[in-house]
C-alpha cells in the first residue's frame, strides 16, 4: 500500500511524490478500510487537501474498498523527512534540496545568496547562484 | 477545558492573517507580496487548527468556518494589536514584529501544555512563527537603520502601536485557571523576555523603545476597537449573504 502512494505526486511539485516528501506517516488496514495518516508540511499549505483527495482516489483505483485519511500534526513535519530520492528528484528539477547551506542545483556552487525568504510555495525560498548567476528555488530547512 | 482558550490563539492568527492578506497586490516589491501572502497562509492554517479544536470543545456543532464567518466582533477574543489597520509598510512591520515575538514566546510555553492537542498545535505553529519573526525583525532593523525617512516612519509606527502591546501580558481569570492546571501559562511571565528582545532589536535598528506604560485592553474579553468590525464586515459578507456558497 505504501508503494502505491509512491505514485501520488505533490500537486505543486509533481516531480516528487508524497512519500518522497515524507508526509505519509502511517498506512494500515482496519478491516476493509485503508487508514492513512498524513502530516502537512506547513499548516496553511493548500496542497494538503488536494493530496488527501488524491490518496483516496489512488488507493480506490488499486482496489481499496474504503479509505480513511487522517491528519497527524505531531510531531511536526520536518524537511529532514524528505528522502534521498526526494533530494535527487528536486535537484533534477532545478530545485535545491534542504541542506545546512544551499547549493546551486545547476552548477553545484556553494556561493549563493538569498533573494527572498519566501517563494512560490510555503516550503521554498528564492536564491541566486553567485557562480553561474542563475536564480533558483530552495526548499528551506524546516 | 473551555473552548475560549484555544479560540483566543486562533482568533489572533485569523485576524492577523486577514489583515496581511490585504497587502497582496500592494506590497512595495514582488518578494514582499509573496512573503506577506505566505505568512498569512501559515496563520490561516494555524487558525484552522485552533478553531477546529475550539469548535469540538464547545460541542455546539460549529466548525472552523462557522466560527470564522458567523461570529460578531463582540465574540472575537483576539488581542487588540492584531486587528489594528495595516497603515503603511512600517505600521504593518511593527505590528507583525510585536506579535511574532510574543507568539514565539507564547507558543513556546504552550508546547509544554498538559493538553496534548494544544501542545501539538503549538509545536507546529512555533516552527512557522519563528520564521515569520526573522523576517519581521529584519525589516524592523532595516527600516529603522535605513534612511532618515524610513527611520522616522518606523519609529512613528512603533510609537503608535506601543499602547496595544501591554495587553499581551495581562492575564485574566481564564489565563490564571489554565496556568494553574498546566494547560496554559501566565501572560505576565512573558513580559520581561519580550521586552529584552525588543530592546536588542530596537538598539540594532537605532530606534528608541517607546516609554509609555499605559495600555489599551479588552480584546481577549471581546471588547474591540472600531477597526475590527469593518474588517469582519468584509471578511464575512459572502458566506453571510450566500450561506450555501461553495467553491
Amino acid at each position: 500500500m505504501y508503494r502505491i502512494l509512491d505514485d501520488v505526486p505533490d500537486p505543486e511539485m509533481p516531480f516528487v511524490s508524497i512519500t518522497d516528501l515524507g508526509i505519509v506517516r502511517d498506512v494500515r488496514l482496519d478491516g476493509d478500510t485503508v487508514v492513512v495518516a498524513l502530516t502537512p508540511t506547513y499548516s496553511g499549505c493548500p496542497a494538503t487537501q488536494v493530496i488527501q483527495g488524491d490518496v483516496v482516489r489512488t488507493l480506490r483505483e488499486h482496489g481499496a474498498k474504503d479509505v480513511r485519511v487522517g491528519v497527524r500534526i505531531a510531531p511536526p513535519w520536518s524537511t529532514d523527512w524528505i528522502t534521498e530520492r526526494g533530494h535527487e528528484r528536486l535537484r533534477a528539477a532545478g530545485i535545491a534540496p534542504p541542506a545546512p547551506h544551499a547549493r546551486c542545483p545547476r552548477c553545484g556552487s556553494g556561493s549563493v545568496r538569498e533573494l527572498s525568504r519566501f517563494g512560490a510555495t510555503p516550503c521554498k525560498a528564492l536564491y541566486r547562484c553567485n557562480a553561474c548567476d542563475e536564480p533558483f528555488e530552495y526548499v528551506k530547512p524546516f | 477545558m473551555p473552548a475560549e482558550y484555544p479560540l483566543r490563539f486562533g482568533d489572533n492568527a485569523l485576524v492577523l492573517a486577514q489583515r496581511l492578506c490585504a497587502w497582496v497586490g500592494h506590497a512595495p516589491v514582488m518578494e514582499e507580496d509573496v512573503a506577506l501572502a505566505n505568512v498569512a497562509l501559515d496563520l490561516f492554517g494555524q487558525a484552522r487548527l485552533w478553531l477546529s479544536y475550539a469548535g469540538e470543545l464547545e460541542a455546539r456543532g460549529r466548525d472552523e468556518d462557522a466560527l470564522t464567518f458567523h461570529r460578531d466582533a463582540r465574540e472575537f477574543c483576539n488581542v487588540l494589536l492584531v486587528e489594528h489597520e495595516n497603515g503603511d509598510f512600517a505600521d504593518t512591520t511593527a505590528r507583525s514584529y510585536f506579535y511574532d515575538l510574543w507568539a514565539s514566546l507564547a507558543l513556546g510555553e504552550l508546547t509544554r501544555s498538559g493538553d496534548e492537542r494544544i501542545a501539538a498545535i503549538a509545536q507546529k505553529a512555533l516552527k512557522e512563527v519563528r520564521y515569520h519573526l526573522r523576517r519581521s525583525q529584519d525589516w524592523l532593523i532595516r527600516l529603522g537603520d535605513g534612511t532618515p525617512e524610513s527611520h522616522a516612519r518606523m519609529q512613528r509606527a512603533a510609537d503608535g502601536l506601543w499602547r496595544f502591546t501591554g495587553e499581551l501580558f495581562i492575564g485574566d481569570r481564564l489565563d490564571d485557571e489554565m496556568a494553574a492546571n498546566g494547560t496554559g501559562f501566565a501572560p505576565e511571565r512573558l513580559r520581561d523576555p519580550w521586552l529584552e528582545r525588543v530592546h536588542e532589536a530596537f538598539s540594532a535598528a537605532t530606534l528608541t523603545v517607546p516609554a509609555g506604560t499605559w495600555t489599551q485592553r479588552g480584546g481577549k474579553q471581546g471588547v474591540h476597537t472600531e477597526a475590527l468590525g469593518y474588517m469582519l464586515a468584509e471578511m464575512q459578507v459572502l458566506p453571510r449573504a450566500m450561506p450555501e456558497a461553495r467553491w
